[in-house]
């Protein structure tokens, strides 16, 4: 590999972004293009690597059996402990690095529109080039530590960028929430990766997979690989801890586009990939990933079809995909789940910038209160649509074929209940997104709201990612040849056969949620309002969410909170009740014998020279003994 | 002989102190630059000798000898090592750093720093001595000026936090001057000769029985310094009731005394106590990091908050300690440096906040991020570093110590399992952390603008030094964290040895 | 012959009401006095036990002197203390010089 020019540059790649943070927090703050522009320079620089990196990884036969790999030691105590910074660079990684830092640059150019009457547009650009590095570190990661390590900084940037406008005290609340559901999900993921490291003595991915087969002790490993599947449940909003995504959504929009749907959320299904051979060895943990995944996207996808906040539907769209990702990866496809990573990063950024394109014009995001947008805003409508098709699984846009891939994955490897599941997502997700863009974009113009179209600086991204939606997905079509499967894959390349019952299935379904929307919101009725009031508590179940947040808010502040006022009670009056009490015992005897102290001075010569005299008859006493 | 750079730290306070004397009352300014100029000495001496020590040889260094009391064998001799120079460094840090936190002092400015520096220097004293009668004498030097500083320029409930912490420190002194003066009669009785010097005394083989007793008494006596539950109480009262510097300094480095002390003479003296006590330690540290984060999340007070907040990290301190192994040995030194800088800084934070509203409860504060974006800016850095965020110095002392207690390798197999719940359930302290943490930044500083706090300045000047000194601090050795963990892992290594070495006696349970 | 015993009867004799005195009296003066008297006693017994046991030595004579010189500045003190407690109280009575009480 002599003629590498730049894979081995790779290091670049999340330095430039993180460089440009401090610079434009201390240098560039005051001049706000100079700040956009070194943000984006530096991505654009990052991105154009990639591009490189990815070439050459295809070029030059690079492998998921032989990647290249860099590393210095970060950290190192002699015979306990090595702790590497370094770079891993294989087909995974590279197309990883390439939707980030392609996403974030078309992200990032959009935020130039989306954001320009912001105060805070400088700072904007710089958590923004810190959340590409550190997001662009995680992908390079080469072990568990480093994984964790970059993990934390993007849930930090996270944390910051839903507080972005943190004046508003719902926003200032969702980060909070968002870290802490977090912190829940990465205590397990450290204690995980802590149990590989005793097992194993290192955090080295490459390491670990050569180790992990040779190990025998099940027990241990299922653990072990149950606290790692954690981190991901927290990081891409599975069930339990989804419940930090929707409230993200507070973040401004091109935030919710490249973090909360198409990078960071994805870093959860990411380190499934990377941690595969864990996985993989384990088939009951498979097993609950395949069901954890299989449940959120069908969980998600229902809560979805009764949200009013465009930002929300989406949200909960995320959060159904990452669930159909997650099932990928448990079923025993962790090409189909990248694959689908990577369709689902560019048409969910596709929709959420597209949303946000409408948030700009109107300030509204209840869809309620639009209608007949596409009069007023051409570009954002199309785009949109496009998007959803993709997202829907309408060949030949990107999306289908990646869901594809899932549910024949699902369908061949014997979970049949998951590949019926799936097929119903599918269902759902045509339905709730085609409600959406009937209510949305087309019908009567509601009172008072009226469109325009965004700025090109903003619709130019949006047409670049429509094209990556309808295109992408041709590069793991069934009919590619030598295409993604062969490309990324766990243990032997492979080329997908087509499964036409299984496609055929799929359009149909999601064609038939794309009628069912017409037929209840793409023409004037009043079905929709029958049917929710005859079944009115279905309505309220799907409109709170299953009331899950309640029952979060309830453990939160009856039992923790209970907890902590009685400890903070047994604190003052427990711990601190006992040494006060020592302190007042000793003041309260000195009350009492204070009297003792006539203050009369011949009283204590008295009673001094009695005792004197009493000391040596005792003495001499005692001297008599003796003697 | 060389320059003695150790005694130069040392008496940069006390002649900046002596200069004091000689400033009239008025020269305020001139008070404060001298202070600032004897601490900055000390600082960058601190620094120059943290890059010239070598870590490679490991050992004490920059050793100096001047016998005092010979019949006694009682001598005036410094030397720092690898656990003692981080703290070292951190003294210098947070008395220069103080000395900025107080500029804004109103009252009595010469008496306040005269003691100011008494008590930086008492604290140097205690972690360069090398003789374990200094040892004592330097830190009650350290007791006695917190206990006017806190009485005469606190705050809230003044009189009685001053009190109480005197009393706790006093009382944990008298365990250890005890402790101390066993311990140098036994060795006066192995060694034939009597002596008070470290390092001759850690060459006796004292009696299990004896160690057990000692060990004990030492727990207590800087088990309050640290502070470890129960004898705790005096911290938060202390910090709420002390001046801004004064917090700094209490709980940036006078908590630290009580964890050097434990590994620099409870442990290295009595390896066998150690594995006696091991098992109690961990519980206690336990009950210190969940219980302190529990309580800390329930306080209305700002400074109740991160008063706690230090018995909950000083926790991991203690579990470091219990832990007994190198990884988690240098985790705890690395967290006694880490926490100090953090710490620091959070109560500068609070000081330049309460300086502005005058009300320290959270109830009040809101939407302080738009009238003072660096305060918030800092606290947020300190608050990140406390939850232990990666690039900041303290998630890898807590990582550390985390991968050494959770995998102790002595309990690999036997008997491991509760040890191993006690780290779990430690670790957990993460996630309540993260939730206090956060919820006092939310509650102060996010939020809408409150018409009540229109008009306040963000800090600016020289109120900036100890945001940026300590953050840079924070994130430097986060970022490079072989620079401070290699020098403590040399001077670990015989501890660890010692204790390796000991036949194993059961634990306390 | 004048023995040893002579003196030490003498001089405890001396002490015994020099501290009747010193107990029982209630104005200061002659509290003052009696502690002069105790003091003599021990200046008699240093005297005598200097000569009749270590005739070579002279430690007992010097011990005598340091008290006699300790005595006049005790008493100095002592009177200073008494007259300006008269001064502010026009008496010098023991019995309500009870101040020293908690």
């Amino acid at each position: 590999m002599a003629n590498l020019y730049w894979i081995p540059k790779a290091w670049l790649i999340p330095l430039l972004p993180a460089l440009a943070f401090p610079f434009i927090a201390f240098i560039t703050r005051k001049a706000r293009g100079l700040s956009a522009l070194t943000a984006i320079l530096a991505i654009g620089v990052s991105l154009v690597i990639s591009l490189g990196v990815l070439w050459e990884v295809i070029a030059h036969g690079i492998t998921m059996d032989n990647p290249v790999e860099y590393s210095t030691v970060w950290l190192q105590i002699p015979q306990l402990l090595k702790i590497e910074a370094g770079l891993l660079i294989d087909p995974l990684s590279a197309v990883m690095l390439l939707v980030v830092t392609l996403v974030a640059f078309l992200v990032e150019i959009y935020s130039i529109g989306y954001m320009e009457d912001d105060p805070g547009f400088s700072v904007f650009f710089a958590y923004l080039s810190l959340f590409g590095a550190s997001m662009l570190g995680l992908v390079l990661a080469n072990n568990y530590f480093m994984i964790y390590f970059f993990w934390e900084l993007v849930g930090l940037c996270s944390y910051l960028l839903i507080g972005f406008w943190y004046h508003r005290a719902e926003a200032a609340r969702a980060g909070f929430k968002a870290f802490v559901v977090n912190r829940l999900a990465d205590f397990g993921f450290l204690l995980g990766f802590f149990f590989l490291f005793i097992i194993f003595h290192t955090f080295n991915f490459r390491e670990l997979a050569a180790a992990i087969p040779a190990y025998h002790n099940v027990g241990l490993l299922t653990v072990a690989a149950l606290l790692v599947f954690t981190g991901p449940i927290g990081k891409s909003a599975q069930f339990p801890l989804h419940v930090w995504l929707p409230d993200a959504m507070e973040g401004p929009t091109p935030v919710s586009a490249l973090i909360h749907a198409a990078t960071m959320v994805a870093a959860g299904v990411y380190l499934l990939a990377r941690a595969y051979v864990l996985f993989a060895s384990l088939p009951n943990v498979m097993l609950v990933v395949a069901y954890v995944g299989g449940f959120t996207a069908i969980f998600a996808a229902t809560i979805a079809i009764a949200q009013r906040d465009i930002k929300r539907i989406l949200a909960y769209s995320t959060i159904s995909q990452l669930g159909y990702m997650v099932m990928a990866m448990g079923v025993g496809s962790m090409t189909a789940g990248i694959f689908h990573l990577t369709t689902h990063a560019f048409f969910k950024a596709l929709l959420f910038l597209a949303a946000g394109s409408v948030i700009h014009a109107l300030h509204e995001q209840d869809i309620f209160r639009m209608g007949g947008l596409y009069k007023d805003m051409k570009v954002t409508t199309v785009t949109f649509i496009i998007g959803a098709l993709a997202l829907a699984g309408i060949p030949p846009f990107a999306g289908f074929w990646s869901k594809d891939e899932i549910l024949a994955a699902a369908y061949h490897n014997g979970f049949l209940g998951l590949y019926i599941l799936g097929t119903l997502v599918a269902f759902l997700t045509a339905f709730y997104m085609f409600r959406l863009i009937f209510i949305t974009f087309f019908g009567e113009r509601r009172a008072g709201l009226h469109g325009h179209e965004s700025p090109p600086v903003m619709t130019i991204p949006l047409g670049i990612l429509a094209l990556l939606s309808i295109f992408a997905g041709f590069v793991g079509t069934p009919f590619t040849a030598r295409g993604f499967s062969t490309f990324v894959y766990y243990a032997a390349p492979h080329e997908v056969e087509p499964d036409y019952m299984v496609m055929a299935l799929s359009t149909l379904v999601a064609l038939a949620g794309i009628a069912l929307a017409w037929w209840l919101y793409g023409r004037p009725s009043d079905l929709p309002e029958r049917l929710k009031e005859s079944y009115r508590w279905a309505y309220n179940l799907l409109w709170n969410k299953f009331y899950i947040d309640e029952f979060y808010l309830w453990i939160y502040r009856r039992i923790f909170w209970g907890l902590a006022e009685a400890f903070h009670w047994h604190d003052r009056h427990v711990v601190d009740g006992l040494w006060d009490g020592v302190g007042d015992v000793t003041r309260a005897s000195g009350q009492k014998l204070r009297y003792l102290q006539t203050g009369n001075l011949q009283t204590y010569a008295l009673v001094f020279f009695t005792a004197v005299v009493v000391i040596a008859l005792w003495m001499a006493g005692m001297g008599g003994m003796i003697r | 002989m060389s320059f003695p750079v150790l005694s130069a730290i040392l008496l940069a306070p006390v002649a900046g102190l002596l200069i004091l004397l000689f400033i009239p009352e008025r020269e305020e300014l001139t008070i404060k630059i001298v202070s600032a100029l004897a601490t900055l000495v000390s600082l960058v001496l601190s620094v120059a000798i943290y890059f010239l020590y070598d870590s490679s040889q490991g050992g004490l260094q920059f050793c100096e000898e001047i016998s005092w009391l010979p019949e006694w064998g009682i001598k005036y001799s410094l030397g720092v090592d690898g656990i003692s120079l981080p703290l070292v460094l951190l003294t210098a840090l947070v008395g220069f750093t103080a000395v900025f936190a107080s500029w804004d002092i109103q009252r009595r400015v010469k008496e306040f720093f005269i003691f100011l520096l008494m008590l930086v220097a008492g604290i140097f004293g205690v972690f360069m001595t090398r003789d374990l009668f200094f040892f004592y004498l330097f830190f009650d030097m350290a007791v006695i000026p917190s206990y006017l500083l806190i009485i005469i320029w606190g705050s809230t409930r003044k009189e009685y936090g001053a009190m109480k912490l005197t009393l706790y420190h006093v009382v944990g002194s008298a365990f250890l001057l005890v402790a101390i003066i066993a311990t140098a009669i036994y060795g006066a009785k192995a060694l034939g000769y009597f002596t008070f010097d470290l390092y001759s005394l850690s060459q006796v083989n004292f009696d299990v029985g004896f160690q057990k007793i000692v060990f004990f008494l030492m727990l207590i006596g800087f088990g309050v310094l640290v502070p470890m539950w129960p004898l705790h109480l005096w911290a938060p009262d202390g910090h709420v009731a002390a001046p801004t510097a004064i917090s700094m300094l209490l709980a940036g480095v006078i908590m630290k005394l009580g964890g050097y002390g434990l590994i620099r003479v409870a442990l290295w003296f009595f390896p066998e106590a150690a594995h006696y006590w091991a098992p109690f330690i961990a519980l206690l540290s336990l009950v210190n990091v969940i219980y302190g984060a529990m309580v800390a999340m329930v306080q209305r007070d700002l400074k109740f908050v991160i008063g706690y907040s230090s018995v909950s990290h000083m926790g991991y301190v203690l579990l470091g300690v219990a832990a007994l192994n190198t990884l988690s040995l240098d985790g705890a030194v690395a967290q006694m440096f880490a926490h100090g800088v953090m710490t620091a800084l959070f109560f500068a934070l609070v000081g330049n906040v309460y300086q502005r509203t005058h009300t320290r409860e959270l109830a009040r504060l809101g939407g302080l991020a738009h009238q003072m974006p660096r305060v918030a800016a800092g606290f947020l850095l300190a608050g990140l570093a406390s939850l232990g965020l990666p690039g900041l110095n303290n998630f890898v002392a807590e990582f550390l110590i985390f991968l050494g207690a959770f995998g102790r390798e002595d309990l690999m197999l036997g008997g491991s399992l509760a040890f191993r719940t006690v780290a779990i359930l430690a670790i957990s302290g993460i996630v309540i952390t993260a939730v206090y943490v956060l919820r006092i930044v939310k509650n102060v500083f996010f939020g809408p603008p409150l018409p009540e706090w229109e008009g306040l300045s963000d800090v600016r000047g020289v109120e900036m030094v100890p945001i940026v000194v300590l953050g840079f601090t924070l994130i430097f050795f986060g970022l490079l964290p072989s620079l401070q963990i290699n020098m403590i892992d040399a001077s670990v290594a015989p501890i660890v040895a010692k204790i390796k070495a000991a036949k194993a006696i059961g634990g306390i349970f | 012959m004048i023995t040893l015993n002579h003196y030490v009867a003498l001089s405890a004799l001396l002490f015994c009401i020099g501290l009747l005195g010193a107990l029982g009296k209630r104005n200061a003066i002659a509290i003052l006095m009696g502690i002069e008297l105790m003091l003599n006693a021990v200046n008699i017994n240093l005297v005598a036990f200097n000569r009749f046991l270590q005739p070579s030595q002279v430690v007992g004579q010097v011990f005598a002197l340091f008290i006699i010189l300790v005595a006049a500045a005790e008493v100095a003190v002592g009177l200073a203390l008494v007259i300006n407690i008269y001064r502010r109280r026009l008496d010098t009575n023991i019995e309500d010089l009870n101040w020293l009480k908690w």
